[in-house]
């Protein structure tokens, strides 16, 4: 479970967040939506602790990110924004790569490689070197790498950009399975119609605050709007407006 | 420390499997110094030797006017060529590069010789033209000796010895071994050795900063439960490593070099052995960490691989600023000087190379002296790592 309280962050005068605070859920997705630079990554990137919150706090499974970092990125499988891979090694030893630094002992690192390999549909260029690789082939070695540590909480920012439509069938598919797993995930995304589809809860951020924070449902009926395209634009104008 | 040792294996997998980096540790590093020394050593034979053994030309205006000059001039292996025409012309060959200089002897030369005085000879030449000056030299040389010549038998003719013309008799003494001649220009290995090493962890250096941002494979390396230090740590050493292999390899294509160059000709008799080799090894691989922490914090405050290179390559100057310093002012190894990193090395290696017992002394403080440099360099690495701002 991952709960953020009274997030602050900012860099010289811009206030990139400015006061987030939501739970996500274990055995949920929760979707954060908003438009470019309303301060999605930079939450993201609090939580799995490449920055240091300017005030607020938020904790993974309990673990402070700012006091416990190397505790709470434990329990984290991160696929950040920019997921890049070393293209002289193979998808498998880009995978290892992660388990090793997770401190997973040889023997289960190399069943947990192979089980991600299968589960993730990486048989065909698992041993290929990832350089050339397409993006969807890159994003779903960069997932395994993210979930190898067996992490309960799963963290994705913008995971379908640049994704075709098979390829985000496929991770759409991965990100159920994990649900179904009872982990909790937690993903950005500025995809309307990805974030209906996929989450159970939807978190939506404008100017570094949260606009609305309901299931799919539940917002389109606080905003008035069947459509989801409409509560959104309604929802982050409500903040522009200060209404 | 297991982190430590997870990073530094696979940097050093992916970096042999990198064309890149494989070209500039194990090829182009230890190559280039070799490469240039045998070249310039070639070059400096050829002058030196050609010098003595090849006839000189020499242009002479007035040739009947000297007849015994041309004669002795020729059985010092300068042969008189065909000459412009009149002074005038001479100036104007000479300044424009046609000849390298033209000797006139005026029409009173016989005369004046016979009447024992003074006789005018005018030697044309550009000494601004290096080339020139030493064939001049050359040229003068003879014609001083023919000079001194007819000096010694004026003398006999009026019964004094020539002796009293030389009232001292200085006698050089060089107490430069041959070794020690040769290490004159084997001096500047020491910078081809610390060169090659650089070269070799660059592209390590730059990676684990710009490179990895480049390729946006730093911000998920930074989500592991890893200390920032331990990454850091794992990539310095790995760089280490190449720059040390970097080395070990150019220091052995010396070793091979020289055994192919005829540096006996030149007086030199090159102590490089196998032995040397491993020593000098030695006393250059505390440099490494020094190397590598220094570039990898120069590639910290660049923007892009491309940008870091040109940083970078700056940082491979800088091991000669102390070497170039020294050389000028032609220091004697001191247990102070062993404290400037680089330098202390040098120093040592042109030792080595002189064949002159190590000073242990010496080489304990170099070798602390410099690893301790490059202990804080790479804590300050650890230390820029640390901060928010390097995802950029």
């Amino acid at each position: 479970m991952i709960s953020v309280k009274g997030l602050h962050k900012y860099f010289g005068e811009v206030k990139a967040v400015d006061g987030i605070s939501f739970d996500a859920q274990d055995g949920r997705i929760t979707g954060l939506l908003g438009p470019n630079g309303a301060g999605k990554s930079t939450t993201l990137r609090v939580l799995y602790t490449v920055l240091k919150p300017d005030s607020g706090s938020a904790t993974i499974d309990g673990v402070d990110v700012v006091g416990q970092d190397l505790d709470a990125r434990r329990r984290i499988g991160t696929l950040p924004h920019a997921a890049g891979l070393y293209p002289h090694l193979t998808a498998r030893e880009n995978i290892a790569y992660y388990a090793a630094l997770y401190g997973m002992p040889p023997e289960r690192a190399e069943t947990r490689v192979e089980q991600l390999i299968t589960e993730l549909d990486l048989v065909d260029f698992a041993d290929r070197r990832t350089k050339g690789f397409s993006q969807g082939q890159r994003t779903k070695v960069a997932l395994a790498r993210a979930l190898v540590h067996e992490p309960q909480n799963v963290i994705l920012d913008e995971p379908s950009n640049g994704l075709d439509v098979m390829a985000t069938r496929s991770l759409r598919d991965s990100i159920r399975q994990l649900k179904a797993a009872g982990k909790c995930i937690l993903f950005s995304s500025h995809v309307m119609q990805e974030v209906g589809h996929l989450c159970d809860e939807i978190v939506i951020i404008a100017e570094g605050k949260v606009a609305i924070h309901d299931s799919a449902d539940g917002i389109r009926r606080q905003t008035g709007c069947d459509d989801l395209e409409d509560a959104f634009v309604k929802a982050i104008t409500s903040i522009d407006t200060g209404s | 420390m297991r982190p430590i040792r997870t990073v530094f294996q696979k940097e050093v997998r992916d970096n042999f499997r990198d064309r890149r980096t494989l070209l500039s540790a194990l090829l182009m590093g230890p190559l280039f110094g070799p490469i240039l020394f045998a070249f310039v050593i070639n070059m400096s034979l050829k002058q030196s030797l050609g010098e003595a053994d090849e006839p000189l030309d020499v242009p002479v205006i007035g040739q009947e006017h000297a007849p015994n000059l041309m004669q002795y001039l020729k059985s010092h292996n300068i042969n008189i060529a065909e000459a412009p025409a009149d002074r005038a012309a001479a100036l104007e060959a000479v300044k424009n590069g046609e000849h390298d200089l033209v000797i006139v002897i005026p029409e009173a030369f016989g005369e004046e010789l016979a009447g024992a005085i003074p006789a005018t000879i005018v030697v044309i030449s550009d000494l601004a033209n290096t080339q020139a000056e030493r064939e001049s030299r050359r040229a003068m040389r003879a014609l001083r000796s023919y000079n001194q010549e007819i000096a010694a038998m004026r003398l006999f003719a009026r019964g004094v010895s020539p002796v009293i013309l030389r009232p001292l008799n200085i006698d050089v003494v060089d107490v430069s071994t041959p070794s020690g001649r040769s290490a004159l220009l084997l001096g500047m290995l020491s910078y081809f050795f610390l060169f090659a090493a650089l070269t070799g962890g660059m592209n390590l250096a730059i990676d684990a900063t710009a490179g990895e941002r480049e390729r946006g494979s730093l911000e998920p390396l930074l989500c592991l439960p890893v200390t920032r230090d331990h990454l850091i740590f794992g990539k310095i050493f790995a760089a280490c490593l190449f720059m040390a292999l970097s080395l070990s390899l150019s220091l052995i294509s010396f070793h091979v070099v020289l055994k192919f160059l005829p540096l006996e000709k030149l007086g030199m008799t090159p102590n490089f052995g196998l032995l040397v080799v491993a020593k000098g090894f030695l006393l250059l691989l505390p440099f490494t960490l020094l190397g590598a922490s220094l570039m990898t914090l120069v590639a910290s405050f660049t923007k892009s691989f491309k940008e870091a290179q040109t940083w970078v390559s700056i940082v491979l100057l800088a091991p000669t600023l102390p070497i170039l310093i020294a050389s000028i002012l032609m220091v004697r190894p001191s247990t102070e000087l062993m404290f400037i990193p680089s330098l202390s090395q040098h120093l040592l290696l042109v030792g080595l190379i002189k064949n002159e017992p190590i000073n242990m002394l010496h080489v304990l403080v170099s070798v602390s002296g410099t690893l301790l440099a490059g202990g804080i360099l790479t804590l300050v690495c650890a230390r820029l790592y640390r901060r928010e701002g390097l995802l950029g």
